[in-house]
């Protein structure tokens, strides 16, 4: 297929569809409309449900509806939006109904700005909502990557009974570029889903309840998440690496932060700093292992943020007892940092070495 | 000799109930089995049922449900019906429930003329929680929030909320019933026929809003909490047809 | 080669629309290239930006401080961004509307009467594509061919419009030429 010059918004709107979606429900907020406007466009033609919800929390609810019968559907939001959804995240967790939700995240606390920001990591990456739950969360960097891990969000959303989220911001939904889009896949093809409730028809009846009034059930529930996170972190952590090849300095960011990392080191490369960078693709689970192999060679690693500093708590862990330096920089939401400002705190850093 | 009061089809047997002796939820949760019987549905059913004392309705109910959090049956609801329109959907809801936490979900759906049906107990009161003023207690009821009874300077007044529904173009049938009586029973079995038909023929939303006694978040005897539903709660919550568009919207779908 | 590049004007000039044909003719020849408009509460009359990045490498930020280029299409938008100019870099203004260009000596600006050449053409609302041309002739990139098809790619169902578009981007190129 030709490639396509699209915003990141439109984007996930057609990887979704392309990718067997056939329910979205969702409420206005910027810096996301774009991608409940397409599906308003383009998700009936595909024989699919678009439905402006009255809040977010129907929204959510809404996602658990059509998920409960088996149906691929997805909601997209922005941070205070997302905090309105975590009721419904935490049942999709605990029914165990495959659901993507996108946060283009924006400054906060509270309604903050529309300028990109990275400060719904904790809630993202640490279940958010209420309850003992973790869901997988793809942080892409690129229009192309939004549209991969879209396609991707559903297949692991299936395979795993689990709620997945895609997280951008602003700057990545409203950016535009050139994306070959993967070939859509019907439906109908989709491996079936026997837990679904579609009627009992002659068989026996079936439900689905997050209550579990038994202690040692309820344990036992909490338990089997728990076994799935570890099979997700062994066989689904992703992450990119990036002029790592004789790098004697990592850098570790995320999404648009990575990119600007990219300049900064592609600056700092240019002054002869032996710099490279690690890219968290999935930021639950966390690529903690490469981060440990890499600390057998490597003292120095830096962490940006477009937050005041949360991804580095998950790198901190990883790194624990490694005896590395772990050190951090980041602008919160608001202000986009620059390369240049990124290739001046390396270069800080790194003489300190 | 032919048994006449067969165990409905989808109801589950040899199951004991959890329900307080005199509450008002097994009998309506028995209408739904059989008229789901009645009219075939059963194989096609999807109940949600709510957060409050109905939450374990599928201990009992022999087709498929599903759990909802507090006050999103009817958001719920509609994804699982705009997602597979054939499943029969049914919200099964409390007054907590349905007119305090969900009432954006109320109203929403019902004003989007989703092809559901409501099936909305009322009595007055939380009862999973135990006993506490809800929108629709009367007032001068005492509850464990309203020790001294429902003040309306400070609690507000009763919440007609099947009213307000009622009277929404999306909103094909609307009746209150209350099961303290047999006649009642019989009226509300009728009610819910008609709603379940209306979504069979697809008219869009309906609802049953059903007077039921909680004897003990109301401290009385079942007998006494019987004749508070057709002597206090009827005269706020008047029970009757609030609204019937149906012939209406068969004509629009011609 | 990496040449970044900021559009402004006002709303209703094509700012925005100008920055997409380019992008995408930049995609069309095979560059990498990254479209990135202002977004904000939207105001009629407001003011309009957007950067486009093209590159034959890997792009990594695609926000630019220090843009290569300026299209500056009113007056507002050459004060508030010649200072964003890169050393060295090339402002290229409307000069039908743009009356005073604030000095600065290590930046190059060219004067292309963007509404004027417009109205010569029989289509005032052409101005934006004129300096698309401009800035292409300007900048190397895109080419004539790669803008034509980025044209067509996005106003081809219109016959007039697309005609109309290819015509102002050479006129554009001319002027500078």
């Amino acid at each position: 297929m030709d490639k396509v010059f699209i915003s990141g918004n439109h984007c996930i709107a057609e990887a979704a569809i392309r990718a067997g979606c056939r329910c979205y429900f969702g409420y206005p907020i910027t810096p996301q409309n774009e991608l409940g406007e397409y599906m308003a466009a383009h998700m009936r033609r595909a024989g699919g449900v678009f439905l402006q919800s009255e809040s977010e929390t129907a929204a959510i609810n809404m996602v658990i509806g059509a998920a409960s019968v088996g149906t691929r559907v997805m909601t997209s939001s922005s941070s205070p939006g997302v905090s309105l959804k975590q009721e419904g995240l935490s049942f999709l967790a605990g029914f165990e109904f495959p659901a993507v939700i996108v946060n283009m995240m924006r400054g906060g606390p509270g309604l903050g700005n529309i300028a990109p920001a990275q400060g719904d990591y904790f809630q993202s990456t640490r279940g958010g909502g209420h309850g003992d739950y973790r869901t997988p969360v793809l942080a892409p960097a690129s229009v192309q990557e939004l549209a991969d891990l879209t396609v991707k969000a559903f297949a692991l959303a299936d395979a795993y009974r689990t709620p997945v989220m895609l997280v951008g911001d602003g700057m990545m939904g409203q950016m535009k570029e050139p994306v070959t889009f993967p070939e859509p896949i019907d439906p109908e093809t989709l491996p079936a889903k026997p837990w679904a409730l579609k009627g009992r028809g002659d068989g026996p009846s079936r439900y689905q309840a997050s209550l579990i009034l038994d202690g040692l059930e309820m344990e036992r529930h909490n338990w089997k998440l728990v076994r799935k996170y570890k099979v997700l972190a062994e066989q689904e952590t992703m992450y990119e690496s990036y002029m790592m090849d004789d790098a004697e300095f990592v850098v570790v960011a995320y999404g648009t932060t990575a990119r600007i990392a990219k300049g900064a080191i592609k600056r700092a490369r240019k002054d002869g700093l032996k710099v490279g960078l690690i890219r968290p693709i999935t930021l639950f689970p966390f690529p903690d292992k490469v981060l440990r192999e890499l600390a057998r060679s490597i003292r120095h690693f830096l962490v940006f943020e477009m937050s005041t500093g949360q991804m580095v708590e998950d790198v901190r862990l990883a790194l624990e007892n490694c005896g590395v330096e772990i050190n951090f920089h980041g602008r919160p939401g608001g202000v986009i940092p620059t390369p240049v400002e990124f290739s001046r705190v390396i270069h800080r850093y790194y003489r300190r070495m | 000799m032919e048994l006449l009061n067969k165990w409905p089809k989808y109801y589950k047997k040899d199951v004991i109930s959890h329900y307080c002796p005199g509450c008002g939820h097994g009998i309506v949760h028995r209408l739904v089995a059989e008229v789901l019987e009645e009219l075939d549905l059963g194989r096609k059913a999807y109940l949600v049922c709510p957060a409050g004392c109905a939450v374990l309705a599928y201990h009992y109910f022999d087709f498929d449900v599903i759990e909802s959090a507090h006050g999103r049956g009817t958001a719920i609801a509609t994804g699982a019906k705009r997602a597979r329109p054939e499943l029969f959907v049914i919200s099964y809801q409390g007054d907590g429930d349905l007119s305090a936490i969900g009432t954006a979900e109320t109203i929403h759906s019902a004003n989007r003329g989703e092809n559901i049906c409501v099936i909305f107990i009322n009595n007055a009161v939380y009862g999973m929680t135990g006993g506490q003023m809800a929108p629709t207690s009367v007032i001068g009821q005492s509850t464990m929030t309203s020790p001294e009874g429902r003040n309306p300077e400070v609690d507000g007044y009763p919440l007609h909320i099947t009213d307000v529904v009622a009277s929404f173009p999306g909103v094909a049938y609307a009746e209150r019933t209350s099961v303290a009586t047999p006649a009642g029973i019989r009226k509300t079995r009728k009610a819910i026929r008609q709603a379940f038909e209306t979504q069979v023929e697809g008219l869009g939303y309906s609802i049953v809003e059903v007077l039921s006694p909680c004897p003990t978040n109301w401290k009385m005897d079942p007998v006494t909490a019987c004749r508070w539903v057709e002597e206090e709660m009827v005269k706020e919550y008047k029970p009757g047809v609030l609204t019937d568009k149906r012939e209406e919207k068969r004509k629009e779908k011609g | 080669m990496i040449v970044k590049t900021l559009c402004a004007g006002s709303g209703g000039q094509g700012v925005l629309t100008l920055g997409n044909v380019l992008g995408n003719a930049a995609m069309l020849q095979g560059f990498h290239a990254t479209y990135l408009p202002a977004y904000g509460a939207a105001m009629r009359g407001g003011t309009a930006n957007c950067t486009i990045t093209i590159a034959d490498e890997e792009i990594a930020s695609p926000v630019a401080s220090a843009p290569d280029i300026v299209v500056a299409l009113n007056q507002p938008s050459a004060f508030a961004f010649i200072n964003r100019l890169v050393s060295g870099g090339k402002l290229i203004y409307n000069s039908s509307i743009v009356e005073e260009v604030p000095e600065r000596h290590d930046v190059e600006a060219f004067a292309v009467p963007a509404n004027d050449l417009a109205v010569e053409l029989g289509n005032a609302r052409s101005a934006n594509m004129i300096m698309l041309g401009a800035f292409a002739k300007l900048a190397g990139v895109p080419s004539r061919e790669a803008v034509f098809s980025s044209l067509k790619l996005l106003m081809g169902r219109k016959k007039a419009v697309f005609e109309a578009g290819c015509r102002a981007v050479d006129k554009g190129m001319e002027y500078l030429s």
